[in-house]
């Protein structure tokens, strides 16, 4: 009985055992056609001339990569240096992510063992609380915030009010209001692993650890965050990996000095500049960082699994 | 488990924190909601509490762009979370009922592939391949992209839905002689039911909700609602606007709601 429990029809169930190819066929359809494959025409267009109004021009080229890296001189007959403009814009992705990343971390990892202490029949609920913002339009969210955090915006009205300060906190336009738009976009993320690891943790190990006279902070910095080091990992990658390449946060609170890879790649398909090749390339640099940072955690969650093993 | 002394749980100025937590999370929406009924003409100074700016969204000089934005968003969804919703059960009922395959791995990675790639590179890869294809971008691009990165999130709720339903149950009704068809849709699918209902429901907010992959495969003219905002947004925020997205962001956590305690009654089975 326990064993078909345990199953719970998951790893043995085969009733569908001769149909799987069909069933599987429309996501596989779907997720190919339109998302896989693009993702493949778009590491095509990279290596493809640019067409000046948008577009491309069927002629390989390695143009879109060389821009990316290297200065040629305004007509290209220079010997090339190194070109810091769009590596700086990457640099600066990776820096806010971390920044947002560590805030969500700094205000997530207490959130999330708060709730994960509470009694067993309230943490739904909590945990309810905290992930009903991430279902809310992240447009909204963000406009939301650009309208709380305004030079006369309700919240320096407030510090005004209470004679905290006498002029307003320019926070709108500037790198950490970039950081407080991603930190608010991504924060059950950081929240619910790290939660769900804090749930299992054994707090008889803590328990242990006070009757051999270590400190609360002592057991805690080296009992339980090595015990839910894999969540606090997970949350990390959640919130940075998202964080990374997007467009709304830079876009609504940066203004135009705190310009991020997602606002580089938009513009070459919605504004100005329109170099289809160029954009293309650097969506494929992202993904490649993207897709290193996700494989690295793989392998260590797998690290994990095996050492809890 | 020994029962473990409470105060060796609990640390100080955690459960301040969490506070704090939620203050932040709420706080925007709190406030926009406020000043979605503020009567002034400014966003900035409170006149008194009125509901003009919910008339001008109907009524007033933006109100045909918003209909016609609001029609778009909401057929979208609503095939786009019907499509994915179908799509998503039978991928989990191979999944999960299909027993040890080797496309397995790769399938799953397949399915959540859209929740991998950041958002921006699928939306400029769905933009690329719809331009490659000489597809004219409009209506029917949005929609069927959205089904595809809908797939995953109702995928998700329904495959961990599965997981927790035995399949001795469609055993034994196939041992009485029910086909297995009959076993699917009398036994396998109302058990299914709440799983299935919280996948659609999240399938049609993150529909309702895309900006990114929507602004660019969506044609010249075609609006949805979070690109009509987005779009009146970048010339300062409007009242009318507050307006909107009070009610969107409603629309939005009455869904989360009903999924939330769909999924809840079935954990009392």
């Amino acid at each position: 009985m326990a064993a078909g429990a345990a199953s719970g029809g998951s790893a043995r169930a085969d009733t569908y055992k001769d149909a799987r190819g069909w069933l599987l066929l429309p996501s596989w359809a779907v997720l190919g056609i339109f998302v896989l494959g693009p993702v493949c025409m778009m590491l095509i267009y990279s290596f493809l001339t640019k067409e000046f109004r948008g577009g491309v021009i069927w002629e390989p080229s390695l143009a879109a990569y060389d821009q990316f890296f290297f200065d040629r001189g305004l007509f290209g007959d220079e010997p090339p240096k190194l070109e810091w403009t769009y590596i700086t814009i990457f640099w600066r992705s990776i820096w806010q992510a971390g920044a947002a990343t560590l805030l969500s971390l700094l205000i997530g990892f207490p959130t999330a063992y708060f709730i994960a202490t509470r009694p067993e029949n309230v943490r739904p609920v909590w945990v309810f609380l905290i992930t009903i913002p991430y279902w809310v339009n992240l447009l909204i969210r963000t406009v939301s915030m650009k309208f709380l955090l305004r030079d006369q915006g309700p919240l320096n009205d407030f510090l005004i009010g209470t004679g905290l300060i006498d002029s307003p906190i320019h926070i709108v336009n500037t790198n950490f209001a970039v950081q407080l738009g991603l930190f608010y976009s991504y924060l059950p993320f950081m929240v619910l692993p790290i939660y769900a690891a804090v749930e299992r943790y054994n707090f008889s190990l803590s328990e242990a650890a006070a009757d051999l006279y270590a400190s609360k902070w002592t057991t805690l910095r080296r009992i339980v965050l090595p015990a839910v080091k894999p969540g606090v990992v997970a949350g990390c990658i959640l919130v940075f990996v998202p964080s990374m390449g997007s467009f709304l946060a830079p876009d609504l609170l940066g203004g135009a000095k705190n310009f991020m890879i997602g606002s580089l790649i938009e513009e070459q398909f919605k504004g100005n500049a329109g170099n289809w090749p160029f954009g293309a390339a650097a969506s494929m640099i992202l993904l490649t960082m993207v897709l290193i940072i996700l494989m690295f955690s793989a392998r260590q969650q797998a690290k994990a699994d095996k050492a809890g093993g | 488990m020994a029962h473990v002394n409470e105060n060796i749980k609990t640390y100080k100025g955690f459960r301040a924190i969490t506070l704090l937590c939620l203050v932040v999370l709420y706080a925007p929406l709190v406030i926009v909601t406020i000043y979605s009924f503020n009567a002034s003409q400014s966003i900035t100074n409170w006149e008194g509490l009125s509901f003009r700016w919910y008339a001008d969204v109907f009524t007033g000089p933006e109100s045909a762009k918003f209909k016609s934005a609001a029609f778009n968003s909401f057929t979208i969804a609503i095939m786009a979370a019907t499509a994915s919703t179908m799509i998503a059960t039978l991928a989990a009922t191979a999944m999960v009922r299909g027993g040890q395959f080797k496309m397995r791995t790769v399938s799953f990675g397949l399915i959540s592939l859209p929740l991998m790639v950041p958002e921006i590179v699928t939306a400029v890869a769905t933009l690329i391949f719809f331009n490659a294809i000489g597809f004219t971008r409009g209506y029917l691009t949005i929609l069927v992209a959205h089904v595809a990165f809908c797939i995953p999130f109702a995928y998700l709720p329904i495959s961990a839905r599965m997981q927790g339903i035995e399949d001795s149950f469609e055993q034994a009704a196939m041992d009485l002689y029910a086909t297995r068809r009959q076993a699917f849709t009398k036994i396998l699918m109302p058990l299914m039911a709440p799983g299935i209902i919280s996948g659609f429901l999240l399938a049609f907010i993150v529909s309702l909700d895309d900006f990114i992959i929507t602004n660019f495969v969506k044609g010249a003219g075609v609006e949805t609602l979070p690109t009509a905002i987005f779009g009146s947004v970048k010339q300062g925020i409007k009242p009318n606007i507050m307006a909107i997205s009070t009610m969107l962001l409603s629309v939005s956590i009455v869904m989360v709601t009903i999924s939330y305690f769909v999924s809840k009654s079935d954990s009392t089975k």
